[in-house]
């Protein structure tokens, strides 16, 4: 009786086991996640946590009663170093076997290390976990600078939280505008004067050579050469998607999992999901993969219920948030790809949306401050609408009006 | 503290005690409520916190937000009575105050 094993301990390994008690999976179901504590919400660690405003014990998604009432036998600091498939089993660092009827791989990743001499030093820091923003945390308490290598939206999110403490931040890009991955010129933009409003030090364009020190990191080498000197390093340079077990036992992995539409590998038995799952998206008609709150819940539910055998199909219309300083940042679906850029609102009063359209379809918003835009995009993405431009610019038009 | 009572779609009744300062929405967490999921935590990003609450309470639990206001706007099942559980933070004059759960978190 082995039930169900669930590799993991985010967002995403959390929403599947709750999803199939819901769905009323009666089998055992175990968790196993390499790190020290419970499930905890990922997103207010750069955010409200690092800063102060929200204590420890408000980042638990469920509490330590809920695993024993839903009979979920949750197993901390265990690591995974391999999956035997023809056994049904994996393999812990300690040699234990343990096996599985179904497999549920929601890893995630970790942290990118970044290719240059110095990122073992003492002081250079990288925050996905919970342990590794504990140990940034202490640190700011005694730090009075920062360097922060990558703006994306770790990086400026603690840039902000640094800022709220007084402390003298450098952020350095090597792309040439800050969320270059993930946001417009415009927003990058935007958010980059921001931070630079603030008080930040941003530098696009600015690929680093080497964090510098002996034992202990004191600053940042650049390209051309110049030094920059800080009491603290942190590296913000995305994801490093924890695909390995998976490829090594077999599976197709082309940067994450390879799962089909109900979250299944090519090993029926096994699905992935979250960050470390890559699914084929009809919205979008390309592979994705996500690394967001919404995609590990949403595809949890997927895979949980395709368990149950109450098969849907997963095609999202994704949504992220940032929140930085005052500005509360809401993208819905993918930038790429569009062919119109329409803005509502003014940059300089803070407050705008920029809607992104692909042959006069809907296909993403980013919203700054501008709820309604946002949510009515998520609805007209989902239905494939195509908004009048000159409506959609015009903020005497309700944004309720766009919708049936 | 404040005891507050859920009420599911079903008719099933959760009545807990919540800690001032916390929201209702991690009350309902804290206390294993079914029926809300709050998948972003509590950043008013997706509306799975959605309760129904007598407008006769709004004097003690304060009006919406722009933003809340702005959220339930686009969500299902809205009533004059809809709230956001994660916008409403618990003070000890809620005491008995009580929260219906709508069809869709069933």
């Amino acid at each position: 009786m082995s039930g169900t094993l669930i590799i993991g301990g985010g967002q995403a390994a959390l929403s599947a086991a709750a999803e199939l008690r819901k769905h009323r999976y009666d089998r055992p179901i175990t968790m196993l996640t390499d790190e020290a504590v419970a499930p905890y919400q990922r997103p207010p660690l750069s955010k409200a946590y690092l800063s102060g405003e929200l204590s420890r014990d408000r980042l638990w998604l469920k509490p330590a009663a809920w695993y024993q009432n839903a009979g979920i036998n949750l197993r901390t600091a265990v690591h995974i170093t391999a999956l035997d498939r023809g056994a049904c089993d994996v393999i812990a660092h300690t040699g234990e076997r343990i096996g599985y009827d179904t497999l549920i791989l929601a890893m995630g990743g970790q942290a990118r290390r970044l290719p240059v001499p110095g990122t073992n030093l003492d002081r250079v820091h990288v925050l996905r976990t919970l342990a590794e923003t504990e140990t940034l945390s202490a640190a700011f308490h005694e730090a009075r600078s920062i360097i922060i290598i990558g703006a994306g939206y770790i990086g400026l999110e603690v840039a902000a939280s640094a800022r709220k403490r007084g402390m003298a931040v450098t952020v350095l890009e090597a792309a040439a505008r800050p969320m270059a991955r993930t946001a417009s010129a415009l927003v990058g933009g935007w958010f980059g004067a921001i931070h630079r409003g603030y008080g930040v030090d941003l530098r696009v364009n600015t690929p680093v050579k080497a964090i510098v020190g002996d034992e202990k990191a004191t600053g940042v080498e650049l390209d051309d050469g110049e030094m920059i000197e800080a009491d603290l390093v942190l590296v913000a340079a995305g994801l490093s998607v924890n695909d390995g077990l998976a490829a090594t036992a077999g599976l197709a992995c082309e940067d994450g999992i390879v799962v089909d539409h109900q979250a299944r590998t090519e090993d029926g038995n096994i699905y992935a999901i979250g960050d470390v799952a890559r699914f084929h998206s009809r919205l979008y008609d390309r592979s994705l993969r996500l690394e967001s709150v919404q995609n590990a819940v949403d595809q949890a539910r997927v895979a949980a219920r395709a368990i149950c055998g109450q098969a849907v199909d997963y095609d999202p219309v994704p949504w992220f948030w940032s929140d930085q300083y005052e500005m509360k940042l809401q993208i819905t679906g993918l930038i790429e790809g569009a062919d119109e850029r329409v803005r509502r609102g003014d940059p300089e009063e803070g407050r705008f949306a920029l809607f992104h359209l692909r042959d006069g379809v809907m296909i993403a918003c980013e919203a700054i401050n501008s709820v309604p835009e946002y949510r009515a995009a998520q609805h007209m993405i989902a239905t494939g609408a195509r908004p009048a431009p000159d409506r959609l610019r015009n903020p005497g038009v309700a944004m309720k009006t766009f919708l049936p | 503290m404040a005891k507050i009572t859920f009420i599911e779609y079903d008719g099933a009744e959760h009545s807990v005690d919540i800690q001032d300062g916390l929201t209702v929405m991690e009350g309902a967490i804290r206390n294993m409520v079914p029926g809300i999921d709050a998948d972003c935590g509590g950043a008013c990003a997706c509306a799975t916190c959605h309760v129904y609450v007598d407008p006769a309470w709004s004097g003690k639990i304060g009006e919406r937000s722009s933003m809340e206001e702005s959220m339930l706007d686009f969500a299902s099942d809205v009533q004059d009575a809809s709230r956001l559980s994660c916008q409403i933070k618990v003070t000890a004059e809620m005491d008995g105050l009580v929260v219906r759960l709508p069809k869709e978190q069933g």
